[in-house]
């Protein structure tokens, strides 16, 4: 096993985590909003954000998709190792990591069922940078209008139409996050 | 013999824990009023005493948060001290009994009188978090309903009191309609309070212990008290003023001052009756703060 | 000048050094240890592990001294200390077949293979009180037997034999866990027989006693009630092969039922299933009886809306935790939402007392033109 698999986790693993989960409950709460995620030095090329997420909330209980460009031996090992996620098919995932290239198209990810909507994916999303600019927000969480740097607008318009089924987005860029539920109003 | 001498972890719960009810979090806040199913652990206190709203505070702490936790809007009541301690125990975390300073309220039966900030968080402890349970006991046939968007089972319940006693019968636990999907019980807080939930800056959490569920309304959502155009919903109080602050527009309690039937209301809010004191106001048979 | 009540802290505190104090009682009467709970209490401490869902005597006498002897409040002590315990896996099924029987009874044959053992058992006890107990005396050893050899196999192996009885389908699937996942309808067998194995004994009593006064009758016999220890084993992945890792003292009982037959199948016997922790027959014949009446389903028989049938209304009630705290919690305050509806029955009562006056009113003014 590499030096790299065993390091990089939370060092005050309740502590960290509890501080992680606190930036993705605020940033799902407020979509749009940008956070800062530090505790987690995953190997490249999942980003530090990512990697505080799969920290923060995934384990043995939660079948994970990596995208091709991230299921390297050193991120699965790295993953395997600080949070005992399996993974698995796409159609399985409760959380899907990648580029939104490569999560593309989203079909394939649960969307929950209409006793149990909830029993869906999220998506986290690596995108190259995080900007309060671009695509215009509304819906629950945000107090008029918020703007965010999406990569199209189109795939969530689509998803917010199949409410209250459809996929969550968490997007990190380095070590920066914000999140898009199902419920925002997305216009390009 | 067992080792009995142990640690626990941060906030009590252990992190596999915590992570199963931060995920029912996250999808019950991009749900808003959907219930969603969690594994509630066994607390070390009983079901019906907050252990939804104590695994809901305990998985969203940090070492920075400053907690207030009130029951009836009290700082002082036993099963409010209760729980402060409990945290204040398992994680050294700040507390407060001012509602301006706190990053996390848990809160039994009551929202705050002062309004909420965006940097807050509203922890509710819920009993049974199925508004429609009261018309049909069966969690199978209460998911179809919300499943199917099938409330006019509530609406003819609500009509039929609005029929037989010229009001709508119901006075806490009043069921709301979140972001025009969920019809959501808001856990059992007077009618009263009923307002402050709808387009709030501080994001509510909901738990049920006992009955395993987590159900939240984001920040700045709308939340409508279910009525008819006819009958519109009325939030209600009682028609008095404070008897320490002199406060018109507060939540009140009766309290039975003698044996003769005499009575005083004063505000369930302590910490807004507390702070208006403090501020010079005073009521019928109280005294500014500074000088009791 | 009204003071609003303080000092919620204070009061806590006090009523816990009041409660340490009644619990230990008049302190010239020697303290009890939890070795004497244990070994003299031993049916108490059986029922705080079953329904605690943790196999430790020692801690379930602990619970029981330090609850005052509320079983229900032991049986509390022991599942919230549980849920904190970390979990390195799970052991292998048990073999009740190899069990060490100390009790083991069959109301449906005279004898069988390994034979009629009633062990330590009140059954033929005339319940009359020893006074001779409360003079502290010493018991004199109950005569021994040379322990029988080789595995006691179950009757209800002997009428699947002549495909008499119901087979049950061996699984190789990981049952749910009723303590990882919160619960949903329809549950499988091993779910409910789960919950039934931690319900309230009282509960589980009372529902079998109503499958057998008609409420989802079925009539049952004890095929075989056994007591005894068995061994806990556990696979170590490292080494390839299980190791034992305990010996736990089990009850299980399975019960003979009737069957009439279906459009499908020729009359069979059925059965229903009750396995516990300890040495706890009442509860493992109540379960056996319930586990039978909720397989209706399964069964093709008719739902008759029996409460033991409805497996919606056992699973959501039978839990004793789950039970105390939500009826007890009606005691604390809850003056907020009396407010609430005090002020709403007032308003009420001033709005009909006005119609009534008013309707009074044209009454007479009728009356008087």
């Amino acid at each position: 096993m590499q030096a790299e698999t065993l390091s990089g986790g939370f060092a005050d693993t309740a502590r960290d985590a509890a501080r992680a989960f606190r930036a993705v409950l605020d940033a799902m709460a407020r979509p749009g909003s940008i956070h800062e995620m530090a505790g987690a030095a995953p190997p490249a090329p999942l980003s530090p954000a990512a990697g505080a997420v799969a920290l923060t909330l995934c384990d043995p209980e939660t079948p994970v998709w990596l995208a091709p460009s991230l299921a390297t031996p050193e991120v699965e090992g790295w993953l395997r190792f600080h949070t005992g996620a399996p993974l698995g098919p796409r159609e399985a995932a409760q959380f899907a990591f990648g580029s939104w290239e490569e999560l593309a198209p989203l079909t394939d990810f649960p969307i929950g069922t209409a006793e149990f909507p909830d029993r869906s994916a999220t998506l986290v999303v690596g995108l190259p940078g995080l900007a309060p600019a671009g695509a215009r927000l509304t819906g629950p969480g945000i107090r008029e209008a918020a703007a965010l740097s999406l990569p199209e607008a189109e795939a969530f318009a689509r998803n917010a139409a199949l409410y209250p089924l459809g996929l969550d987005f968490i997007f990190t860029a380095g070590s920066r996050l914000a999140a898009l539920p199902r419920t925002t109003r997305v216009e390009g | 013999m067992t080792d009995m001498s142990q640690d626990y972890n941060f906030a009590y719960l252990d992190e596999q824990t915590k992570r199963m009810i931060r995920r029912a979090l996250l999808k019950a806040v991009a749900i808003p009023g959907y219930q969603v199913p969690f594994a509630s652990r066994e607390m070390p206190m009983p079901y019906g005493w907050g252990t939804g709203g104590v695994q809901v505070t305990a998985a969203c702490l940090t070492p920075e948060d400053r907690l207030k936790v009130i029951d009836q809007g009290a700082d002082d009541t036993t099963n409010a001290v209760s729980i402060r301690k409990f945290f204040e125990r398992t994680a050294d975390v700040a507390v407060t009994e001012a509602t301006s300073e706190a990053s996390i309220i848990q809160t039994r039966h009551r929202i705050p009188e002062q309004a909420l900030s965006e940097e807050q968080i509203l922890v509710y402890q819920v009993p049974i978090p199925e508004p429609l349970r009261f018309l049909e006991p069966r969690e199978s046939e209460t998911r179809k309903m919300h499943a199917l968007e099938e409330y006019g089972l509530m609406h003819v319940k609500l009509y039929e009191d609005i029929a037989k006693n010229g009001h709508i019968a119901t006075a806490f636990a009043y069921p709301v309609k979140v972001e025009g999907r969920y019809v959501m019980d808001p856990s059992p807080i007077p009618k009263f309070d009923n307002p402050k939930m709808d387009d709030c800056p501080a994001l509510q959490l909901f738990g049920a212990g006992r009955e395993q569920r987590i159900y939240a309304v984001p920040p700045f959502t709308k939340v409508v008290s279910l009525d008819f155009e006819d009958h519109p919903f009325e939030a209600g109080r009682a028609a008095h003023d404070c008897a320490l602050c002199g406060a018109g527009d507060s939540y009140l309690d009766e309290v039975i001052i003698d044996d003769e039937g005499g009575r005083m209301f004063v505000c369930s809010d302590t910490d807004h009756c507390r702070t208006r004191r403090e501020a010079g106001h005073t009521g019928a048979l109280g005294v500014p703060e500074a000088f009791a | 000048m009204y003071v609003a009540v303080k000092g919620g802290e204070r009061a806590i505190e006090n009523a816990h050094a009041w409660l340490a104090e009644e619990r230990r009682g008049d302190t010239s009467v020697p303290e009890l240890s939890v070795a004497q709970i244990r070994e003299q209490m031993g049916l108490a401490v059986a029922r705080v592990m079953a329904e605690g869902s943790l196999y430790d005597p020692d801690l379930a006498a602990l619970a029981i001294k330090q609850a005052r002897g509320d079983l229900i409040e032991a049986v509390f002590l022991i599942r919230a200390y549980r849920t904190t315990l970390p979990r390195f896996g799970a052991s292998r099924p048990i073999e009740t077949a190899d069990m060490a029987c100390k009790r083991r009874v069959s109301a449906t044959f005279k004898d069988a293979p390994g034979g009629q053992v009633l062990g330590p058992t009140f059954d033929y006890t005339h319940r009359l009180l020893d006074f001779a107990l409360a003079a502290e005396g010493e018991v004199p050893p109950a005569p021994q037997a040379e322990p029988a050899e080789g595995p006691v196999p179950h009757i209800t192996g002997f009428l699947n034999r002549e495909g008499l009885i119901q087979q049950e389908r061996p699984s190789e699937e990981t049952p749910p866990d009723l303590t990882r996942q919160p619960l949903e309808t329809p549950a499988d067998r091993s779910l409910r027989l789960q919950a039934l194995a931690r319900g309230d004994e009282g509960f589980i009593l009372g529902l079998g006693y109503s499958t057998q006064r008609g409420y989802a009758k079925n009539h049952a016999f004890v095929g075989e009630l056994r007591i005894g220890d068995v061994e806990v084993e556990f696979d170590i992945p490292e080494l390839g092969f299980a190791v034992t890792i305990a010996e736990i003292e089990v009850t299980e009982c399975e019960t003979v039922n009737q069957f009439k037959g279906s459009k499908l199948e020729p009359p069979q016997f059925t059965r229903g299933y009750g396995l516990t922790f300890g040495m706890a027959e009442r509860k493992a014949i109540s379960m056996a009886l319930v586990d039978r009446a909720m397989r209706w389903r399964e069964l093709g028989e008719d739902y008759v809306g029996a409460p033991a049938q409805d497996e919606e209304f056992v699973l959501y009630h039978c839990d004793s935790i789950q039970a105390t705290g939500f009826v007890e919690h009606i005691k604390l305050p809850h003056y907020v939402d009396f407010q609430a509806e005090l002020e709403l029955v007032r308003r009420m009562r001033r709005e009909a007392a006005e119609a009534q006056a008013a309707a009074g009113a044209a009454a007479m003014k009728e009356a008087a033109e």
